[in-house]
């Protein structure tokens, strides 16, 4: 009796959760006049919605950008963060500790300090309207650093030392030694930076105006904000569905992953 | 490269794109800020050096004060909320239940997707006549509420779908701040004879003390952080109800070229961030213990 109040419970958590995705997704093959109606299938399927989408916004140029952008970051944080970390945990030089302080002390700094004068710097550099503004600024992180240095302080010593007999760089006691056999944490930092700057809404409508140069969130929140979709509440849905979709594929497939990577973001604070 | 490494440490060679990094995207806006404060620009034009002018103006604008008033609500609301249904869950998922990993994806998928996304779909879903809740509500003989259009249900309407979205999260921490209580404490517990409550209160809650005090940070960090919800779902309105410090900000910049009253506006409201985060670390920490 108490299991099935248990699983009833469950149950009911997890139609909330999922079920406005599913609404979401077959209103986007309604007709405008349908999706007030409580029956969750279309009575009349339509491909309106997404073709007023495709008409409107150039949203798989947005993808294209999105992807372009959060590739590069997720490949320059973790090649950047994992060489900075093993500087930090396991060469010993002057200065490491102080430079290991100010790294954490910048993620205490709240970004509404640095968010005005860095869109300054970008306007110095002319990188506004250009991809490489929104690659640049967030191109090391600290937290990634710290993630490294944790995994990296792990590993044995004596490992690091027989490839250092064998005239081993430093760069190559990371990339062959170090770093295969910490791939958890290179999952976790890929993850973390991936799924944060894929949903990054923010900073793109500072830098970016050009719309052939938006990133896909923020096409679509545009899409939805301004006039652009006639207020077709089908087409903002779908421009919505189009958004989620890769982000949703990829955490299916790769959900233990995500969990356990999202989790440990909890070791921020 | 072995000649360079002879001069200058490695690990310091390997640590410069950071430092170059840190330099340039730290250190420089940090302190061009604490300039900006001073000043009046608009970007295009010669910056003017305006005094004290910029803290003034902070002291004296409603509306600032106004959308730091609206973050304190939308985390009143959203935290304690957040806190008791994720709890719930961990709970519940904590059991020796079957299908555990199905619930916990299905209780996390909101965490991952986009707040745009999210947007979007709560704005219709808080649709006054059309919206999935309130036909809902009329269906269970309730009355409708006015989610988005009325300036006293606004924000907590964004309260409430920040913690739908949030809360799988949280879940997840909670699972895991359970499971790290030893289940001799309990065994314990039991023989001396405690109600489930009292166990609940004496040490399933002090237990959870590192958890509840994580949950908490990121909660107040992300929620005066709130900016894409209101931008796209409400613009601030009603009447500013929902108009977050960000958004405030972001306006003040971006849309109005004020630079310099919008920097002291950020550095004013991180400052707030800052006490906000330090005390209730405090009280955390010497309330549950």
């Amino acid at each position: 009796m108490k299991k099935s109040i248990l699983y009833t419970v469950l149950i009911i958590g997890a139609i909330v959760f999922a079920y406005p995705f599913v609404w979401m997704f077959f209103s986007t093959f309604k007709p405008d006049g349908e999706i007030g109606n409580i029956q969750l299938l279309p009575e009349i399927w339509t491909w309106e919605n997404y073709q007023l989408v495709f008409d409107r916004i150039p949203i798989a140029r947005g993808f294209l950008n999105s992807l372009i952008v959060t590739s590069m970051v997720t490949l320059s944080v973790t090649i950047f963060g994992s060489i900075t970390g093993y500087a930090f945990s396991r060469l010993k030089w002057k200065g490491r500790d102080a430079m290991f302080s100010l790294s954490l002390l910048t993620m205490m700094i709240p970004f509404q300090i640095t968010l005005i004068p860095t869109y300054i710097l970008i306007v110095k550099f002319g990188l506004t309207d250009h991809l490489a503004g929104l690659i640049v600024p967030t191109m090391i992180t600290a937290f990634s650093i710290l993630l490294f240095r944790q995994s990296f302080l792990t590993i044995p010593q004596d490992l690091v030392d027989a490839a250092r007999l064998d005239g081993c760089s430093e760069l190559g006691i990371l990339f062959r030694i170090i770093l295969p056999l910490s791939k958890p944490v290179v999952v976790t930092v890929a993850i973390l930076t991936f799924v944060a700057n894929w949903n990054e809404v923010l900073w793109p409508l500072i830098v970016i105006r050009d719309q052939s140069l938006m990133t896909m969130p923020q096409m679509v929140a545009l899409f939805a904000v301004g006039g652009g979709s006639d207020s077709s509440i089908g087409a903002q849905l779908a421009s919505a569905l189009l958004l989620a979709l890769p982000v949703i594929i990829a955490y299916l497939i790769f959900q233990k992953h995500f969990i356990k990577s999202m989790a440990s973001s909890g070791l921020k604070s | 490269m072995k000649k360079l490494s002879q001069v200058i440490k490695p690990g310091f060679l390997l640590s410069m794109p950071y430092m170059a990094h840190l330099t340039l995207f730290f250190i420089y806006p940090v302190v061009f800020s604490l300039i900006l404060v001073f000043h009046r620009w608009d970007v295009v034009t010669p910056m003017e050096f305006v005094g004290l002018k910029n803290f003034i103006r902070v002291f004296s604008d409603e509306v600032f004060m106004q959308s730091i008033i609206n973050t304190g609500v939308f985390l009143v609301l959203h935290i304690p909320l957040q806190i008791m249904v994720a709890l719930f869950f961990a709970n519940l998922l904590n059991q020796k239940i079957i299908a555990r990993g199905f619930f916990r994806t299905l209780y996390f998928l909101p965490v991952v997707v986009s707040g745009v996304v999210v947007t979007i779909l709560f704005q219709q879903l808080f649709n006054y006549d059309t919206g999935l809740l309130n036909q809902f509500l009329y269906k269970l003989g309730l009355g409708q509420v006015p989610w988005l259009v009325s300036e006293n249900w606004a924000m907590p309407s964004i309260a409430f779908m920040a913690t739908w979205k949030n809360v799988g999260l949280y879940v997840i921490l909670f699972m895991g701040g359970l499971q790290s209580i030893p289940t001799e404490l309990y065994e314990a517990a039991e023989l001396e004879g405690a109600s489930s409550t009292q166990r609940f209160y004496y040490i399933t809650l002090p237990m959870l003390n590192p958890t509840i005090v994580t949950v908490i940070v990121l909660s107040v960090i992300g929620g005066f952080s709130l900016f894409i919800e209101p931008y796209v779902m409400t613009g601030g309105g009603p009447m500013n109800s929902t108009l977050s410090a960000v958004l405030y900000i972001y306006n003040q910049a971006f849309n109005f070229g004020h630079m310099g009253y919008a920097s002291t506006m950020g550095l004013f409201f991180a400052v707030i961030i800052f006490t906000v985060v330090k005390i209730q670390r405090k009280f955390v920490e010497t309330e549950v213990y």
